[in-house]
């Protein structure tokens, strides 16, 4: 993106794995040396992963935006959120009798907004002269009031049954799996209608307009408690197709058996085969998007990509409609984004709309991905993973460094004022972190070819 | 009588609360414009230097509450205030010569040194939790109230009352004293007409002897200035807490864009458009309508949006400013 660029990487194609062996060493350090920078815990390391792999799509999603058309987008964490309501919307069961209290009631209320935004374009586009305005105001303010006519009622009688345990519309009560195209297609709606008013104008609006939605979604998770129970989260979403629960492992005398074999105790031997089968589950899914964003990188779909990218201006006189293939692209983005939320909400089995946090699920990603170098997918994964790691680790660290500082301090408020501070070091290393590599290295860790 | 309650009413909970937060949105978006007119780019650090700020005014206000040193019926932190924009233009200055100004020389793409802005900000962010804690901070001393609801309906003798806080004049009286003295500035002094002359075109303002590093830095210290004193006016109205400062970016970014990016008078004008909206959309206009329609007694609240909604305002206008009129209602730039 800038105009300086460096001089092309080294260690040429032995680069990428020379990184991810590194990065190995470092979860296998976690999970087995014991000291006071790793755990030595299996256990650890192996949860890190997990949301490390969830990172690395989330990851690559962004790539997407970034790295193969330049759309710097900061509402990462509300495509994440929307993503995320898709497994609680298809995998808890339904609440008995709240459709039929008020779920025909919000459908309809929906359905009466749509009709009114329909006609009020329509006749903002047929409609010529002065009167415009005042008939396409009246038909919203009119639309809006039938709307809260219908809606607000509907919502009453859902929250009304069994507040304290449910009080929401509940889900489908269909496998957790089926969830996951459903948050691909949430992210992906909501990605055509900020890319539709945002694209085509000047590159930071987009970033301006993101930051927008990304706030309006988690808003909204946390306040319609008709759809999640907003902050009062829905707990117990079932676990995706083929995870089992540990206590039911712990209860199967075939499992406990097996795992004495190998000389494990029933307890730590469960919550290690679940954890390795999401992290297989996650693998998965993961090596399927990177083989397909290859792909798409790699075709003249790509080379079009990166063409429009790197001179507009060219592109578009080559007959490239710029702002359609930007579109196209966020709408990918986004998909890859909500694919995401659903999976760390499936991991979770929790919805809890207040832990949405901009900073951790827009920025940090931001960070993952110019680290691990912009328009290299693989560059994106290695990013998601070690700066995911990173942010854990120094979680831990900060805290143990200023004991250390803090040391030859006297007992005293200033000494736990740092102490209590410490934890929010991490955002400061983070900061550096992106400003030095953009600074010094500014197509990260693995260079785009 | 009830024409006038209503009309109390309307003063008190919209007008009133809606002109302070408009104050405060249009000094933050003042700055917003400022670096966007003449550094060229969307500085996404900017809800966090007004959290900066006011973090620093807030540990000196408490230095010179704990030396008995007040401000007599004012909040003490007016008197930290100068303390606070030092502290602020000086570490903004080190961000600028340390990360900005080498995309400037390189002459980087604006959307690339707003990515740099996100790693300030993170720093930023960073150093204000890590200095004053992630937790609600009041730090409003002083007289209360220029007038409370209880004097105000003895001395009308109507039903609503109308209270005016201090903080509420304070911010009035503050906003317009900094928007006046940066509107002097800009038009009548040497380097605020370079700063102009700067923002209008680069390569000619370069060409008639303007020292553009006189101009980058000017423009920071004001920039550090009005986040400083936006910041703190607002966490006088209402409180300091970091992550909100991080949230005002929405707003303010929505002013600035409102009015028309890389315009001052069009960030005022922004700052109240968006405030007054956020305000009339999140309020409950039931008791309103009861004293304008006698005999009415309307069942809901008559509430547009929840106030947890008031960013999804902010937004709305902002989309509809980006699908109707993109350069704003003031003509901003169009680069």
């Amino acid at each position: 993106m800038s105009t300086h660029q460096p001089k092309a990487a080294k260690g040429g194609k032995w680069r990428a794995p020379a990184m991810f062996g590194a990065l190995a060493v470092l979860f296998i350090l976690e999970g087995t040396v014991s000291n006071t920078m790793f755990s030595g815990h299996w256990d650890n390391a192996l949860g890190i992963l997990r949301v490390g792999l969830i990172s690395a799509i989330l990851a690559l999603g962004v790539n997407i935006q970034w790295g193969y058309a330049g759309l710097f987008n900061t509402g990462v964490v509300g495509f994440l959120a929307l993503g995320g309501l898709a497994p609680v919307l298809v995998a808890m069961p339904p609440t008995e009798g709240a459709f039929a209290a008020g779920g025909w009631g919000i459908l309809f209320a929906f359905a009466v907004a749509i009709v009114t935004l329909i006609i009020a374009v329509t006749l903002y586009n047929r409609i010529r002269g002065k009167l415009r305005g005042w008939v396409v105001a009246a038909v919203l303010v009119l639309g809006f009031v039938a709307y809260r006519t219908l809606f607000d009622p509907a919502v009453e009688a859902i929250q009304a049954i069994n507040p304290a345990a449910t009080g929401y519309l509940g889900g489908l009560g269909l496998p957790t799996l089926l969830s996951w195209p459903l948050g691909m297609a949430l992210a992906a709606g909501a990605g055509w209608i900020v890319g539709k008013t945002a694209l085509g104008l000047r590159s930071d609006y987009l970033a301006i307009a993101t930051l927008g939605i990304g706030e309006i979604i988690v808003a909204i998770l946390r306040n319609e408690e008709w759809l999640a129970r907003g902050v009062l989260n829905v707990n117990g979403i079932p676990r995706p197709w083929p995870v089992p629960y540990e206590t039911d492992l712990q209860q199967d005398p075939g499992f406990v058996a097996r795992v004495a074999d190998f000389g494990f105790d029933p307890m730590v031997g469960s919550t290690l085969l679940v954890k390795l089968l999401y992290i297989g589950l996650f693998v998965g899914v993961l090596a399927v998007l990177m083989w397909a964003a290859q792909l798409a990188l790699n075709s003249p779909w790509g080379r079009m990509m990166r063409a429009i990218r790197d001179n507009e201006v060219a592109a578009s006189a080559m007959g490239k409609n710029v702002t359609g293939r930007h579109l196209q692209i966020f709408i990918l983005g986004c998909t890859v984004l909500g694919l995401a939320g659903a999976m760390m909400i499936s991991l979770d089995g929790q919805m809890t709309p207040s832990s949405y946090n901009p900073l951790r699920y827009t920025f940090l990603i931001w960070v993952m991905v110019i680290v691990g170098g912009s328009g290299n997918n693989w560059g994106a994964v290695l990013g998601g993973l070690l700066i995911w790691f990173v942010w854990i680790k120094a979680g831990e660290w900060g805290p143990l460094l200023m004991g250390i500082v803090a040391t030859g301090l006297s007992e005293g408020s200033v000494k736990d004022h740092l102490l209590d501070a410490a934890p929010q070091m991490r955002l400061v290393i983070m900061g550096a972190i992106l400003l030095l590599v953009l600074r010094f290295s500014p197509r990260g860790l693995l260079p785009e070819k | 009588m009830d024409l006038l309650n209503a009309f109390i009413a309307v003063l008190n909970y919209v007008i009133v609360p809606a002109t302070a937060y408009g104050a405060q949105l249009a000094l933050g978006a003042l700055g917003v414009t400022l670096i966007y007119g003449i550094l060229r780019f969307s500085n996404f650090a900017h809800g966090d230097t007004m959290a900066f700020g006011t973090a620093l005014t807030i540990l000196v206000t408490w230095a010179f509450q704990a030396l008995g040193i007040s401000f007599g019926p004012l909040p003490t932190a007016l008197l930290a205030l100068p303390f606070g924009i030092l502290g602020t233009a000086l570490f903004v200055l080190g961000t600028d010569r340390v990360v900005y100004r080498y995309y400037r020389t390189i002459r980087a793409a604006p959307i690339y040194i707003t990515m740099v802005s996100v790693g300030v900000m993170f720093v930023m962010t960073g150093l204000t939790r890590f200095i004053i804690g992630v937790g609600e901070i009041k730090f409003d001393d002083g007289a209360r109230f220029l007038i409370t609801a209880r004097e105000f309906k003895t001395l009308t003798g109507l039903a609503e009352p109308l209270a005016i806080r201090s903080t509420q004049a304070i911010t009035l009286v503050a906003a317009g004293l900094v928007v006046w003295a940066l509107f002097w500035f800009l038009a009548k002094t040497r380097t605020g007409k370079s700063m102009r002359a700067y923002a209008d075109n680069e390569d000619l303002a370069l060409l008639s002897g303007i020292d553009p590093n006189r101009v980058v830095m000017v423009t920071w210290i004001i920039a550090a200035a009005l986040a400083t004193i936006a910041g703190t006016l607002y966490g006088l109205d209402k409180s300091f807490k970091a992550f909100n400062y991080f949230q005002m970016l929405l707003p303010i970014f929505a002013a600035a864009i409102v009015g028309g990016l890389g315009n001052p008078l069009g960030a005022i004008a922004g700052g109240f458009v968006i405030a007054y909206s956020e305000v009339a959309v999140t309020y409950a206009w039931k008791k309103v309508a009861m004293y304008l329609i006698p005999g009415w007694e309307p069942e809901s609240l008559l509430q547009l949006l929840s106030t947890e909604y008031k960013f999804a305002v902010s937004f709305a206008i902002l989309i509809i400013v980006l699908l109707f009129k993109p350069t704003g209602l003031f003509k901003g730039k169009s680069v």
